[in-house]
């Protein structure tokens, strides 16, 4: 038999290689079209505002203001350290309910997740309002907690930190919740039983094997969290009683304030940069494709 | 970046209907204010008699404040003739150059208690901010004087004050012993700003809440979530009405008016022009009051007695009432508005 050239097929192949690569890029076409007219050109016009001057000359003022008014870097460290802890207290109060729930039947972690879902389709603005009734002076928690002798003082729960926490806690809970349980559910549970058998107690298993194989999806929920949290404007407005500035009031305040908008696409663009500077960061401590939930 | 497609696709949604808005009948205007209980009264106190008397058709809407007129103007869209609005608004949105000339030989002035006008808006109704105190708490004797709502010894308690620095200001000074004749006056330089916010920095650990709209002060005095708050007087007396318990003294009023103007460019000017004409007939300023307790901007209100003397007295304006308070200072607005608005932003972030 005489020996097959193995060159035979290359250009055939080759050719093959390349229309598949055409078929794909065909396909993400009107994707790419959505991203450039939707992202890209607003986002190029955001950074083309903000260096235009209230008089509509090109002006760095939009930018010195930040720098020289102190109240701007306390609003950035606001909004910074509100999304931090409100991604903390959702990963704290998120990850044990999750894994509870990927443990429970189908049956049963169904019914778990319609109590996830019916709060997140619930209007923000309705559940803000809600804690507004429950938290406040004369509220129900307090006016309970008095009647039942718990308290003497009514208890500061809202328009200020607590309270914005609070609330917003309650409503990027989910956005923590449903990329880690879709996670959690494709751990194969035999790893751990794997784990068992080799002598491994279930607290050594949890934290040799389980965790580990569920920070996928545990990363991709932080940071939905906290991207999601930086632009927040309804629930601080409400609950944090003016105490808490946050960017995008200062955004909307700037606009009104200043008759430009590149008052206000200023604070954006240093926003949407910090962010993208972190996202860099967190990018480099753990893959991206972590991130992205493959393992 | 989500605030910033919001503007693009709504001048482009206001493109498309106003092409269409040409085929809007000639005798139709378009009016917007701020909504609640203070547009209900405009609607039916002005707004539909005055259209109905002229025979034209009158459609309302609410709207955002001024920037939404620079938003209309400069995207070259049409969606209202006549907005109603706060003097100092105006007064920033002419110097912007968004808003029509008002023509005063058609439009009446010669009625009007004085300062009530400007180039761009006719005053029609007088609201003042008041210091605004839970009965619950104080009974009828709570802070009758700017000086008691910040004096915290003698009136222990939560506060709430705005969060934006209109009239704040003001009070801050009359509080910190300045006369009224002089609080412009002091006010008119950096230190002088600077005077009056360490005046809310002394109470500041006892402010509770940075109110930003009339409904949220109302609520908080409502749901007794603070002790006394500044806060437009039209809206404790509907919230008291409902109930609240609530009181104020003139004696803390800083009084300001709020009017009408219109957009440049606007198709419909002359109409818009003889409408504001016939809405600003004191008949309707007295139709006006029975809703809400802000005062007309013509004299010929109390003169002709157009009013019964029980709602006369509880408008701002009425002259036992306006004696006792600082009228509140356009042209300081103009000059200061941002420096004083950044330090205090400053000073609410500390």
């Amino acid at each position: 038999m005489a020996l097959i050239d193995e060159h035979v097929n290359e250009a055939v192949l080759k050719n093959l290689d390349r229309k598949e690569n055409f078929t794909l890029f065909g396909l993400t076409v009107p994707y790419l079209f959505l991203i450039f007219f939707l992202i890209i050109i607003p986002v190029g016009w955001l950074f083309y505002m903000s260096f235009i001057g209230r008089d509509g000359s090109y002006s760095f003022e939009n930018y010195e203001r930040m720098v020289t008014q102190k109240s701007y870097i306390r609003i950035f460290l606001t909004t910074f350290k509100i999304s931090f802890l409100t991604t903390l207290i959702c990963a704290l109060l998120g990850y044990p309910l999750t894994y509870f729930m990927s443990q429970l039947s189908r049956k049963w972690a169904g019914i778990c997740m319609i109590g996830v879902l019916i709060p997140f389709w619930t209007s923000l603005l309705v559940r803000t309002y809600a804690w507004l009734v429950l938290l406040q002076r004369k509220g129900l928690i307090n006016n309970i907690a008095i009647d039942l002798g718990f308290i003497s003082e009514p208890i500061k729960f809202v328009h200020n930190t607590s309270g914005t926490l609070i609330g917003m806690a309650h409503i990027m809970l989910p956005f923590l919740i449903l990329p880690l349980y879709a996670n959690m559910r494709a751990i194969d549970k035999d790893c751990l039983k794997a784990a068992a058998n080799l002598g491994a107690t279930p607290t050594r298993a949890f934290w040799t094997v389980f965790f580990p194989l569920s920070i996928p999806g545990l990363l991709a929920g932080l940071l939905i969290v906290f991207v999601i949290c930086l632009g927040f404007y309804v629930t601080p407005a409400v609950l944090g009683g003016g105490k808490i500035i946050m960017a995008a009031m200062k955004i909307s305040s700037n606009i009104e304030l200043y008759f430009s908008w590149g008052a206000a696409s200023a604070l954006g663009v240093v926003l949407l940069v910090v962010t993208m500077l972190i996202l860099y960061i967190a990018s480099k401590l753990v893959s991206i494709d972590q991130i992205g939930g493959n393992k | 970046m989500k605030t910033y497609i919001k503007p693009i696709l709504v001048s482009a949604f206001v493109g498309l209907f106003s092409m269409t808005s040409s085929a809007f009948a000639e005798d139709t205007l378009r009016i917007v204010s701020w909504g609640g209980a203070y547009q209900k009264g405009q609607s039916l106190g002005i707004f539909q008699p005055a259209a109905k008397a002229m025979g034209i058709t009158v459609k309302e809407d609410t709207y955002g404040g001024i920037s939404d007129v620079k938003l209309m103007v400069k995207s070259g869209a049409d969606k209202f003739d006549i907005f109603s609005s706060g003097a100092g608004s105006c007064a920033s949105g002419g110097a912007e150059g968004i808003l029509e000339k008002l023509d005063y030989t058609v439009i009446d002035n010669s009625h009007l208690l004085p300062d009530m006008w400007s180039d761009y808006c006719v005053g029609a109704d007088i609201f003042s901010v008041v210091a605004a105190w839970n009965t619950d708490t104080y009974g009828e004797n709570g802070p009758r004087s700017w000086a008691d709502f910040f004096d915290v010894e003698k009136f222990p308690g939560t506060r709430a004050m705005r969060s934006k620095v209109d009239s704040q200001l003001e009070a801050a000074l009359l509080a910190d012993g300045v006369p009224m004749s002089e609080v412009y006056n002091v006010l008119d330089s950096e230190e002088g700003i600077d005077r009056a916010l360490d005046k809310i920095r002394s109470i500041k650990d006892h402010i509770a809440v940075w109110w930003t709209s009339g409904a949220m002060h109302a609520q908080l005095m409502k749901d007794g979530e603070v002790d006394m708050t500044t806060g437009w007087n039209g809206r404790f007396d509907v919230a008291k009405r409902d109930g609240a318990k609530v009181s104020y003294d003139w004696k803390t009023g800083i009084m300001d008016w709020e009017g009408y103007g219109i957009p440049k460019g606007a198709p419909q000017k002359d109409l818009a022009m003889k409408y504001i004409a016939e809405m600003q007939k004191p008949k309707y300023m007295a139709g006006f009051a029975q809703y809400i307790t802000y005062g007309p901007t013509d004299k010929r209100v109390y003169s002709q007695g157009l009013l019964d003397d029980a709602t006369a007295r509880a408008l701002p304006s009425h002259p036992d009432n306006a004696k006792h308070q600082l009228t509140l200072k356009t042209s300081w607005y103009k000059k200061w508005r941002t420096i004083a608005a950044e330090k205090y932003t400053d000073m609410m972030t500390e």
